[in-house]
């Protein structure tokens, strides 16, 4: 059996460190290791984008990367970008435009849409379809996930102009 | 008292049916605290994986477990002699075949389960699964279920006598070996004298192609064996939870009590969800045999390859008119390839599901349907993907029949199934093939929808464009799909419609707390589709609670009462009545308490929106509020404590959901990629309870139309290898391919629903694959196009064109 190596995260803004085999990916690290599970498993081919996680601030696909890979990184996963008490505006906007059903896609497609609405603050419905297309979601037609990354960014830019 | 708050207010405040409240789900969803079977964790639970057959057909010569059994980590290796002991090496299907848990001699489809491998993590499991050994040897391969009706090659050896003679199966008697059932429907003589002697007749072969509802969420389960209490507990994604632990204890022989099954938050189902699978029933025995909890969760190749594939159907039409384009005769027959075992998901009745709905939404006085079905080496299953039974099948054949019809008679294809639908006076009304069509008003929703996309105007710059496409000025073409829909659904009237012997009916369960807030438990399954808010909004309208104080619970046999679950658009139809139902009896309960209280005769008060009032004395009531405490602190003369109510509805028809949809689609000729310019979806389901949820469910099931129509396949070559295993092969639409949708719609509430909703979740699916279809089949037509078979992915479009000549 090879070796364990030696692997520390910080996720959701908490150091982690545990040893783990080198063919340990990191959406099982997340899951199994470490009880985060808003990333789901959709494929572990990197095609559907239900694990998609944040690692320095950027988009990954988390059933693709070994742990060991993200060594010494920072991770955030739904879980870091909102809770009960500061929901993020995209959380919010999920919900009033009925952005999803079964919620399965969700966890992944709101972390993506996060650094989407970064890198883009005011991004046309092209530009979200094409920013989106790492995520699959297979029932609500991504008509009101559209509607709601729109609504989400209308929201932050307009609290971005009264804070400034 | 003068009551300062409006009448209107106080309906708002109930967020009843018809507004589109918003879902109470979401908060646990976006906040990525949904609770999907593999996020459920027990102490002590290991992991069980299986080893699969690479061959399509092959007898099992050896299985060596001993190596595996060394592997670090691996607890135990289950194969079918492990199982044979307790009767579970086979099990029964749905569809009354049976089929094997564990590969027993043979396997009959590529990806079969052979052996189970338990470790205590998922990486040990699947080195367990290298180690195994299984020496195979390989038997001939039958993919075309028309060579399996002729081949000497017999897959179910289990279903031939010693004597070589055929027994009958499940359905009646077998043509051959390979043969499962002939089923018909309808008049075959008279319908073949009426298409012999018609003006016109139109002939098609169609292949609606094989492929897979495929959720984002694969299937799997929990099995927790409790040996001191002797109870199991099974958490799964099932889409009839009560279904399914019926059979865990007619299979297991444990008692009905002792057995707990759960399916907690489902990350879609679209029918994948219906069937009993190998991998619970080994997690079961697995977990009595180590006495640990063992998890087993599907990966996406073992679910494309082996759980519930939808579709297969071979369909050979013959439809006749007069020369002004009356219908008068339909015949149909369908080769159904149903894979190495028969677990198609369909009531006992109906060995075809509702195919027998094909005559669609015409008046079509003579009708015969007849469909064979065949063993061939495939994947089992044959769910329905995001359909009634079978009815995107039906529906499929009879809109392509109109178009093939159209091209025939030289007609307008709007124009053809204007002057053949059936009229809104001739409802009920009860088709050539059986099914009473419970409602419907097909003129006023065609008129409506061809009037939104200026029909006409579309028919002129589609002429214009063949002009410029012969003048060389555009590579592009421009088809209009059309299709007009009757979906049937709403399983079932408990006289006909029963699976496994358990009547289709569903249930509902009430209880109101002393400070007027509520649970209500149902006998069905939420995958997304809302069930928390929406059956809410029913009890709100019904009892004068807001639905904000009501909560929804599903998915517990332990505390839900039995019903058949969802799938087959059946929750609104037959939870949703049970729902309305026990609401009204908490409502008649309700009345007398009111009276008491306001010390009037029981007749004497009237419901209205939140409370009871006298009847001409507005002033005078009292609010369910009110009612709810009383029922629980004050001795009312003959009145039993407490306010709950349970109902069990057994709906007296199916209902009969349909719509009217039209794409416009642009072909590039040179490189087959369709680009959707316009969909436009008109539908009818009857009541509406929240019309938000309604067009999300509209949306979802065109996209998954269009998959269809347009790409997702399951295919296998000529050695029964799956070629479309992986998300690579089978395609799942991005947000890149796909439109925005126009949603419209008519109410013709069901006459015998108590308010009145049909369903809804699957019309899009069933009404969208056809147009999607009948849209890139339109744009080849003035080419000489009559029919070309789905999926209409890029290479099959460019094909097309090409064989037309459009290549130059
Ligand atoms: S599970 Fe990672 S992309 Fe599908
Ligand atoms: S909401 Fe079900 S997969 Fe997106």
């Amino acid at each position: 059996m090879p070796k364990k190596m030696h692997i520390k995260l910080n996720v959701n803004g908490k150091d982690e460190e545990f040893l783990a085999e080198p063919r340990e990916l990191l959406i099982y690290t997340l899951r199994e290791r470490l009880n985060i599970t808003g990333p789901h498993i959709g494929c572990e081919t990197s095609h559907c984008g239900a694990c998609t996680v944040t690692i320095d601030g950027k988009s990954v696909k988390a059933c693709t990367i070994f742990a060991a890979q993200a060594d010494g990184k920072e991770v955030t996963t739904i879980e870091g970008i909102g809770g009960p008490d500061d929901l993020h505006p995209l959380q919010n906007a999920f919900k009033e435009h009925h952005g999803l059903q079964c919620g399965y896609c969700t966890p992944g497609m709101i972390t993506r849409a996060t650094k989407l609405l970064e890198e883009n603050p005011n991004p046309t419905e092209e530009e979200i379809r094409f920013g989106m297309a790492g995520n699959i979601c297979r029932c609500t037609g991504y008509q009101n996930i559209v509607k709601s990354i729109q609504a989400a960014a209308t929201e932050m830019n307009a609290a971005k102009e009264a804070a400034e | 008292m003068k009551d300062e708050v409006t009448r209107e207010e106080r309906v708002d405040n109930l967020k009843g049916m018809g507004c589109s409240r918003k879902r109470v789900e979401d908060a646990r969803f976006t906040q990525g605290k949904g609770n999907y079977v593999d996020d459920v964790k027990l102490d002590g639970m290991i992991f069980g994986d299986f080893v699969r057959s690479p061959y399509a057909h092959a007898r099992i010569k050896s299985i060596d477990t001993a190596a595996a059994l060394e592997v670090p980590g691996v607890l135990a290796v289950l194969t079918a002699a492990d199982l044979e002991p307790l009767g579970l090496h086979w099990m029964p299907t749905l569809a009354g075949d049976k089929q094997m848990v564990l590969a027993d001699g043979k396997v009959l489809f590529q990806g079969q389960e052979v052996a189970f491998v338990v470790a205590e993590d998922r990486y040990a499991a699947a080195d367990g699964i290298e180690a195994v050994e299984v020496e195979y040897e390989e038997l001939p391969v039958l993919v075309d279920p028309f060579e399996a009706l002729k081949s000497d090659v017999v897959l179910r050896e289990d279903l031939v006598a010693e004597d070589g003679s055929i027994p009958d199966g499940a359905h009646g008697p077998r043509k051959h070996a390979n043969h499962i059932f002939t089923w018909e429907a309808g008049d075959k003589d008279p319908t073949e004298e009426v298409i012999a002697n018609a003006d016109i007749v139109a002939e098609e072969e169609m292949y609606y192609h094989r492929t897979h509802p495929c959720p984002l969420e694969t299937c799997g389960c929990v099995a927790s064996m409790d040996k001191v209490n002797g109870k199991l507990t099974l958490w799964g994604t099932f889409q009839a939870p009560h279904a399914i632990r019926t059979i865990v204890s007619l299979i297991s022989g444990l008692e009905e009590h002792n057995i707990r099954v759960i399916s907690p938050d489902i990350g879609g189902g679209f029918g994948n969800k219906v069937g009993a699978y190998p991998g619970y029933v080994c997690s079961v025995v697995a977990s009595i045999v180590t006495g640990k909890p063992v998890k087993w969760i599907e990966d996406r190749m073992d679910n494309l390859m082996t759980t519930a594939f939808a579709r297969d159907y071979w369909m050979k039409g013959k439809i006749s008119a007069t020369k002004e384009g009356k219908i008068t005769g339909l015949h149909c027959h369908v080769t159904a390839d149903h894979g190495g075992f028969d677990a198609c998901a369909d009531p006992t009745k109906f060995p075809a599901g509702f195919m027998n709905i094909c005559t669609g939404s015409y008046d079509i006085p003579t009708a015969y349907l007849e469909v064979d079905g065949v063993y061939t080496n495939k994947a089992p299953g044959g769910v329905s993907y995001r359909c009634s039974f079978r009815v995107t099948e039906a529906v499929y054949f009879i809109e392509r029949m109109i178009e093939v019809l159209a091209i025939k008679l030289d007609m307008d294809a709007a124009e053809l199934r204007r002057i053949n639908f059936i009229k809104k006076e001739q409802f009920p009304y009860t088709a050539a093939l059986g099914w009473e069509y419970d409602s419907g008003d097909y003129h006023t929703a065609w008129d409506k929808a061809l009037k939104a996309v200026d029909y006409e105007g579309l028919r002129a710059e589609q002429a214009q464009r063949v002009e410029d496409f012969k003048a060389g000025k555009t590579r592009k073409l421009m088809g209009i799909g059309l299709s007009f829909f009757t979906e049937i659904v709403g399983a079932g009237p408990v006289k006909n419609c029963d699976i496994l012997g358990l009547g289709m009916f569903d249930s509902c369960e009430i209880r109101i707390h002393p400070t007027g807030s509520a649970i209500a438990r149902l006998g069905t399954i939420s995958q997304g589709q809302g069930h928390a808010t929406t059956f809410a909004q029913i009890l709100a309208s019904e009892i004068g609670l807001p639905a904000d104080s009501i909560t929804i619970e599903e998915g517990d046999t332990d505390t839900a009462p039995y019903g058949l679950g969802t799938y087959g658009s059946r929750s609104t139809p037959v939870a949703g009545a049970a729902t309305a139902m026990a609401g009204r009896k908490i409502r008649a309960k309700a009345q007398m308490i009111a009276a008491y209280l306001l010390e009037v005769h029981d007749n004497d008060v009237e419901f209205d929106v939140d409370r009871f009032v006298v009847k001409g004395a507005p002033e005078k009531f009292k609010t369910m509020k009110e009612i709810a405490f009383a029922a629980y602190n004050q001795a009312i003369p003959g009145i039993e404590p407490g306010l709950e109510a349970v109902s069990y509805y057994d709906p007296p028809n199916m209902t009969y959901p349909f719509g009217a949809y039209v794409c416009v689609m642009d072909i590039d000729v040179d490189t087959g990629v369709p680009e959707i310019r316009r969909f436009y979806a008109l539908d009818d389901c009857g009541t509406r309870i929240n019309p938000m949820i309604i067009e999300g469910q509209v949306h979802g099931g065109l996209t998954e139309a269009l998959a269809v129509a347009l790409g997702q396949e399951i295919a296998y070559d000529d050695m029964g290898n799956c070629k479309t295993g992986t998300l690579m092969d089978f395609f799942l639409p991005t947000a890149w391919e796909v439109p925005n949708y126009e949603t419209d719609y008519t109410v013709t509430p069901s006459p015998h629903h108590p308010i009145g909703a049909k369903g809804v979740g699957e019309s899009p699916h069933v009404g969208g694959v056809p147009c999607f279809s009948n849209a890139v089949q339109d744009a080849f037509r003035p080419f000489g196009n009559t029919h070309t078979n789905m999926p209409h992915d890029h290479w099959r479009i460019w094909k097309a064109a090409n064989e037309l000549g459009l290549h130059g």
